[in-house]
């Protein structure tokens, strides 16, 4: 129907202020509908950086231990309610063949064992309640984001070395290279030199936390060969609950989504995509009914050149085909003025990871633009249609005679 | 002689019902010759236009039958009627309704255009011949708004020729023309008849154009009152 086309382009071409006009507005509801999905992308995002950023998105540990039976059964029915051990159980042996296996479910990018347990921390006559973790040198920064946030010392862990916070480094008067010594609840004591001090802004880790080898921790807390989880970090955030699910189901070990931890932080990013979905939708029938009521107008002002038209021999599908293109060549126009405004106005805005305090999170990657044009334009499109049905069936006679 | 080319019987039109029910035509019986120049003549409000409509098939009649070239087109839907109409019928009507966005030329190429889905060499050729006919050759690629009412009205004859139809309803074509443009306009119409044997109906308040019709109907209160072949 390339006449049909020609005919659209000409009737735009012929009110060029009023094309320019539909065109400017459907841009700037596009743009509202990138800028919004940029902004909540980028909030939800800077939400997690700075909270899950160093929590792991799925935990698997090791199912907890069935419980023994206490009463012979024979000849008897016994009800039992089952509960979950409170003793912390021995941890997952063979952590290395599970990683191997881990590593093979789509979407996991970063897997890394942890080996926790508690104690207090001693330097003199100071003693400080800690929970102490043993982690897999190299991959230190893994699940908690060391690196970037030492205040001394190096993130990476050395055989006789320790991590900790700055409060408690303050509270036990530590510096890096001192040493000190951590008795575990069993009895066990080491001595460790401080390698590092982190601040993580979070007040468990920053002021009862010390992090050390795997191999030390395992030694002390007499776990040999064995972790508490392995924690893993998705490329995915949001596919936690599926993959956590995949997991256990193939594995039949205790897997935890981030989702069930944080459920609350889930609710509130959720929430707020909410209400980004409503301003979009907002947006969107903004483009709808400007384009239909636009439309309305043109083909009421028409009405004599579309009885002439069906006088001469366009079909009624003709017709619609002809203004429904003219609303859906206005929506793609608009969507792609519009995500060059968005493309140009968001740019110059910071990546996530460098957002200062009162700066805007706007993350373009996130901005949906490809979605915007392509909703613009079947919005437009739709919008078109009810105008040109009407166009369509005008009685030809009352149309040349008006 | 041959089938005529139009032909009408008993067609009545009533517009709207009950008591505003209007009672337009009543029981209309006319035949069209191949090459016969028809001038349809009548009062104000006696019912040209709606027959010229009916006939044209851009109205139906409230009962009645109509034929053309010998298909009974009385019941056929809208698309069979809108290409019926694109082959064989031909329009000009009082204001002249040309696509304002469009050039002399491509007006005249719109039936053909609209037919094929794109505008042919062949249709721009043949249009631009029409156009020389109609003495508007350096006026092709004028836009319908930049041509006075007289040269509006040759390129809406041009394109009612467009696609060679056996017949061509003029509602008043020269209603809104000046004297010596009514009968340029005439001139071209006889012109055509003579060269290409296109039938014509012309409706008209006009006896000095009816005078150059070669057959008078006269319509008076829904009926035909007269109907008078000239003497050649
Ligand atoms: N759509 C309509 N609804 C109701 N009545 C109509 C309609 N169209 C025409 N009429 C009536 O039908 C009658 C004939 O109208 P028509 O337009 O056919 O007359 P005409 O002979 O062409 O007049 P004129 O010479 O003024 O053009 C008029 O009385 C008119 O009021
Ligand atoms: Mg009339």
């Amino acid at each position: 129907m390339l006449y049909g086309a020609k005919m659209a382009w000409r009737h735009l071409g012929s009110a060029p202020g009023q094309t320019a006009l539909l065109v400017a507005g459907v841009a700037a509801a596009v743009f509202i509908f990138i800028f919004m999905s940029a902004l909540i992308g980028g909030l939800a995002e800077l939400l997690v950086n700075r909270t899950l950023g160093n929590q792991a998105h799925v935990t698997v540990a090791a199912p907890d231990r069935p419980l023994p039976l206490l009463v012979p059964a024979q000849g008897r029915h016994i009800l039992a309610a089952r509960q979950a051990s409170t003793s912390p159980s021995l941890g997952l042996a063979a952590p290395r063949a599970w990683e191997a296996t881990l590593a093979a479910f789509p979407g996991v990018r970063v897997i890394a064992p942890k080996l926790v347990g508690s104690g207090v921390l001693i330097r003199g006559e100071v003693t400080r309640p800690v929970t102490l973790t043993g982690l897999e040198p190299g991959r230190e920064s893994a699940i908690i984001r060391f690196e970037r946030s030492m205040v001394a010392g190096t993130a990476a862990l050395a055989a006789g070395g320790v991590l900790i916070g700055e409060t408690l480094a303050r509270d036990l008067g530590l510096s890096v290279g001192r040493a000190v010594t951590f008795r575990a609840d069993n009895g066990n004591s080491v001595t460790l030199t401080v390698s590092g001090i982190y601040r993580l802004g979070l007040g468990q880790l920053d002021e009862a936390a010390a992090f050390v080898p795997m191999s030390a921790a395992q030694a002390v807390l007499e776990r040999p060969g064995r972790v508490s989880a392995i924690e893993l970090k998705l490329d995915d955030l949001y596919a936690a609950p599926a993959v956590a699910a995949r997991i256990a189901a193939a594995t039949g070990l205790d897997v935890t989504p981030w989702t069930e931890t944080s459920a609350q932080l889930f609710e509130a990013l959720r929430a707020q995509g909410n209400t980004g979905l409503i301003l979009k939708v907002f947006a969107m029938i903004t483009v709808v009914i400007g384009i239909a009521s636009a439309l309305m107008l043109t083909t009421f002002r028409r009405r004599g050149e579309i009885g002439i038209m069906r006088a001469f021999g366009a079909t009624r599908r003709f017709i619609l085909y002809v203004f429904v293109l003219e609303g859906a060549l206005i929506g793609l126009a608009g969507g792609l003025a519009g995500a060059l405004l968005a493309v140009a106005a968001l740019s110059p805005f910071p990546p996530i990871e460098e957002v200062q305090p009162g700066q805007l999170p706007v993350d373009l990657g996130q901005g949906s633009i490809g979605l915007a044009i392509w909703l613009t334009t079947l919005g437009a499109t739709l919008a078109a249609l009810l105008p040109a049905r009407a166009a369509a069936r005008l009685d030809p006679v009352e149309a040349i005679q008006q | 002689m041959s089938a005529p080319v139009l032909e009408v019987r008993e067609v009545h039109k009533v517009y709207g019902e009950g008591a505003t029910a209007t009672h337009v035509l009543k029981g209309v019986s006319l035949a069209i010759d191949r090459g016969e120049m028809v001038a349809l003549i009548g009062a104000s409000g006696s019912g040209k236009s709606t027959l010229l409509n009916i006939l044209g098939t851009l109205a139906r009649p409230t009962s009645g039958q109509v034929t053309m070239l010998g298909e009974d087109l009385t019941r056929a839907d809208d698309d069979t009627l809108t290409e019926f109409r694109n082959r064989h019928i031909g329009f000009v009507f009082q204001f002249h309704h040309l696509l304002p966005d469009f050039t002399a030329l491509e007006n005249v190429m719109f039936p053909s255009a609209v037919r094929a889905g794109r505008e042919r060499a062949q249709a721009r050729a043949r249009a631009a011949a029409l156009l020389a006919q109609v003495g508007l050759s350096e006026r092709a690629d004028f836009r319908a708004t930049q041509l006075s009412g007289g040269q509006k009205q040759r390129v809406a004859i041009a394109r009612a020729l467009m696609n060679g139809p056996e017949l061509i309803l003029a509602d008043e074509p020269t209603g809104n023309l000046d004297r010596q443009n009514a009968m340029q306009v005439m001139d071209l119409l006889a012109r055509i008849n003579r060269e290409s044997g296109t039938s014509f109906l012309i409706s008209t308040h006009d006896e000095e154009i009816a005078a150059r019709c070669s057959r008078r109907v006269v319509i008076s209160d829904g009926v035909i009152a007269a109907d008078k072949r000239a003497a050649r």
